[in-house]
């Protein structure tokens, strides 16, 4: 198993952090894991984005041109992002603010409503974890339980009360997919 | 115990410096490294392990504050990133002459000048050929992984102790930002004064029980024994090439075209390599690991059968040299970089191999 | 009382430092280096530190001081002293460390270190050697120049307009939070030279104490380089250098 994921979106959006917990997971499950922040060309365009990528075996190259799955949360990130999906590959894009929707016929497109969802819970910050959420439904590449370890792990103790917080809007972003 | 854990280059190498019993870190802020300095003051280890770290004033502080540690016979260390670096090579052209172990990191950043905080490869000439003045060598050492951040820092120390001379782990902005699993050793403890009286009897730690003194100097105004120190050295050198070539090396048994490339780019390589098979052309790639020593003969040897070498490097040009030395222009070498911190993408590598050689497939 | 009386061990007032070895000295005949290296090493006998003392050398005239005084010694980058002195006290906080410099070296090329070390507060003496002049590289213009003063690069004397102030930097150094004692003396009489050593070995005890950083200042003259006879030397010095550079305590806490 090998996935190579690229998450964009603005910075504040949680991309960063939402890749590390991805990663993160990956490590509970004895997967090798790379977390690469926005670095070289893609950088350039004033969006954040990350790399992450999962795999059973040694990872090669942390920097990508193409990828088996796009996560974008914003319309720049959409208007980069969408042409380098594998063919075959899956794009999940937050409809909040897209004019421009993909139009590409050879890839999975999954639109999800995350932002108006997370204005549901009342957490500005739950936003990530309910795109995370959507992308774990579209593909199980961690299981949640292993997103929940991971939350445990990184979080500092005396943020731990907001671990089921986290697993609510884990679970209301795989509600989004149908 | 080991740990396993997920987390940046920059971070590895703080951790690996407590687990291996550092005595003192001495540095300057600088990006993309400062999470060194950053993660240890947030890990206190002189609460724990005792070890000694301090934010100096400049980096030509640091690296003398580091020339002094060792002096003592300490583990000691700075890290910085290339501009920082040019300001340091003063203190290790004299850590070189005066024969003290000390280990040096550069996240290399985009130059020249103060260029630009993004990755870069440009600093290869100064860190195998020099960099400061005189006839001296570092043992330079290019991580690819978090995890080789982390090993590195044990296996640079090892190596600058075993010989008594400065080395280098040559990183760029990628292998230090990005974070990757890593296993951290087990820890070990600082050596005690005794230990380091035992193991560097030159060492810098006053003279108990009147021993005879130690001085620790770079100077000699004797010309014919100031030859002399420098063959020393050179003996040294030769030693270090002898013993300490190291080098990774991926299907170059019977490929078409070799690809050399070190640290970040030598992982993008392997995507290269990767992409390129999907399309039936089948290339190697060797990955020097020790920048100084070079590993020329390998390097020859790898390439006998191929059609070409292409160099890889987040530069204009530089370890293109050391191969082309290798391989004394009996092999086609070609050279594909980016500058000022642009990174290439493994396609964009592939396609230049293929264009520069004529590669129609 | 006869020669042989006067040469018995318990009649014997005055015996050289046992730490001051029996190498040549390179210093001129007159230069005030050989007094103070003398003092540094009747202390460190005094104190009993000979098994704990490490000297950082500068670069300049006393580049050779390891090759005089018997303790262990590193010889510094040219104003890199404080720097190593800072690493190898802290690394080895029961050891008696301190740096000789010149004027070049603590107040040109190494005002950074110099300063901030003392306002670090790092636990070691720093003995600085103020003679207004390059001896080493033959007579150059020193940051504590006095204004008008000939040099080989101020041939016709020190002038503001050219070459800015003489620097008081021990003045500096005393304004410093990090700075536990702050000194200046001379050593060109012998009541100086008692004075300038109770000062040193106050500064190597604070070292040991961990008080701070001390310095202490040494007027010094150098008579080569001002052209000058010893006996002219000493005289211009206290004529000229004391103006500018007054003897006596700048802090003492």
């Amino acid at each position: 198993m090998k996935e190579e994921i690229v998450i964009a979106g603005f910075g504040g959006q949680g991309v960063l952090s939402m890749g590390k917990i991805l990663a993160y997971s990956g490590l509970m499950e004895d997967k090798e894991v790379t977390w690469m922040p926005s670095y070289g060309p893609e950088q350039r365009g004033g969006t954040a984005n990350v790399t992450v990528i999962l795999s059973d075996e040694r990872i090669s190259s942390p920097i990508l041109n193409t990828y088996d799955t796009a996560v974008v949360l914003n319309q720049q990130s959409l208007d980069k992002f969408e042409s380098k999906v594998k063919p075959g590959g899956v794009l999940i894009y937050d409809n909040y603010g897209i004019h421009n929707p993909p139009t590409r016929n050879d890839i999975n497109i999954y639109k999800i409503e995350a932002m108006e969802a997370t204005f549901d819970l009342k957490n500005a910050k739950a936003y990530n974890m309910v795109v995370l959420g959507a992308l774990l439904k579209v593909k199980p590449i961690v299981t949640l339980e292993s997103v929940l370890k991971a939350l445990k792990k990184t979080l500092p103790e005396r943020h731990h009360h907001l671990i089921p917080m986290n697993e609510q809007a884990l679970k209301v972003g795989m509600d989004l997919i149908k | 115990m080991e740990e396993v854990r997920l987390m940046k280059g920059n971070e590895a190498l703080a951790h690996a410096a407590i687990r291996y019993g550092a005595d003192g870190y001495f540095g300057y802020p600088i990006t993309p490294q400062s999470e060194v300095l950053e993660t240890l003051e947030e890990l206190r280890p002189w609460e724990t392990t005792g070890m000694v770290v301090l934010q100096a004033e400049s980096e030509l502080a640091a690296i003398n504050m580091v020339y002094g540690g060792a002096a003592c016979g300490k583990v000691v260390f700075t890290s910085s990133s290339s501009p920082g670096i040019s300001l340091m090579q003063e203190g290790l052209s004299y850590i070189a002459a005066s024969e003290v172990p000390a280990l040096i990191v550069n996240v290399m950043r985009g130059g020249p000048g103060l260029g630009t905080i993004h990755p870069s490869q440009a600093d290869y000439f100064q860190a195998t050929k020099g960099g400061g003045h005189g006839d001296y060598h570092m043992i330079v050492l290019a991580p690819s992984s978090v995890q080789e951040m982390c090993d590195f820092m044990w296996l640079g120390w090892d190596l600058a102790f075993k010989y008594r001379t400065p080395a280098m782990l040559l990183a760029d902005g990628i292998v230090g930002q990005m974070m990757e699993k890593v296993v951290l050793p087990e820890p070990r403890k600082r050596r005690t004064e005794d230990e380091i009286r035992q193991l560097c009897p030159w060492a810098i730690n006053g003279r108990k029980n009147m021993r005879p003194r130690n001085v620790v100097t770079s100077l000699e105004l004797d010309d014919e024994r100031m030859e002399q120190n420098n063959l020393r050295f050179q003996r040294t050198y030769r030693e270090i090439e002898k013993n300490e070539i190291r080098y990774e090396e991926i299907n170059t048994d019977d490929c078409d075209y070799l690809l050399v490339a070190f640290g970040s780019m030598a992982r993008i390589c392997q995507k290269v390599m990767e992409i390129a098979q999907e399309e039936g052309l089948k290339l190697g790639l060797l990955r020097p690991i020790t920048l100084w020593p070079f590993p020329y003969e390998q390097i020859k040897k790898s390439s006998r059968n191929a059609k070409g070498i292409l160099v890889v490097e987040l530069s204009a040009g530089q370890m293109i040299e050391d191969v082309k030395l290798a391989v004394e222009c009996k092999v086609d070498v070609k050279h594909y970089g980016r500058l000022g911190g642009i990174v290439p993408t493994p396609e964009e590598v592939l396609d230049s191999l293929k264009e520069q050689f004529s590669i129609n497939k | 009382m006869d020669v042989n009386d006067i040469l018995k061990p318990e009649n014997r007032v005055y015996k050289k430092p046992t730490l001051l070895n029996d190498n040549h000295m390179h210093y001129c005949p007159g230069c005030s280096h050989g007094v103070v290296h003398k003092l540094i090493a009747e202390i460190l006998e005094e104190m009993h530190a000979e098994e704990i003392a490490i000297g950082i050398a500068p670069v300049g005239c006393a580049v050779f001081a390891y090759n005089y005084i018997d303790v262990d010694w590193i010889e510094a980058p040219h104003g890199r002293a404080p720097a190593l002195a800072t690493a190898a006290k802290r690394l080895q906080p029961d050891k008696l460390v301190f740096t000789y410099q010149g004027d070049g070296d603590m107040a040109a090329i190494g005002t950074a270190e110099s300063l901030h070390a003392a306002n670090r507060g790092e636990n070691i003496a720093m003995i600085f050697i103020n003679n207004a002049i390059y001896g080493m590289t033959g007579g150059q213009m020193a940051p504590t120049t006095l204004l008008g003063m000939k040099t080989s690069t101020t041939p016709y004397g020190r002038r503001v307009d050219l070459n800015g102030y003489p620097l008081a930097i021990t003045n500096l150094m005393a304004q410093l939070d990090g700075t536990c004692y702050v000194t200046r003396q001379s050593v060109h009489t012998p009541a100086a030279v008692r004075k300038a050593k109770a000062a040193i070995r106050k500064a190597f005890e604070n070292s040991l104490q961990g008080k701070g950083t001390s310095v202490v200042e040494i007027v010094s003259t150098c008579n080569s380089g001002w052209k000058m006879t010893p006996e002219q030397a000493n005289k211009w010095m206290e004529e000229n250098m004391f103006a500018k550079y007054p003897i006596g305590d700048l802090k003492n806490e």
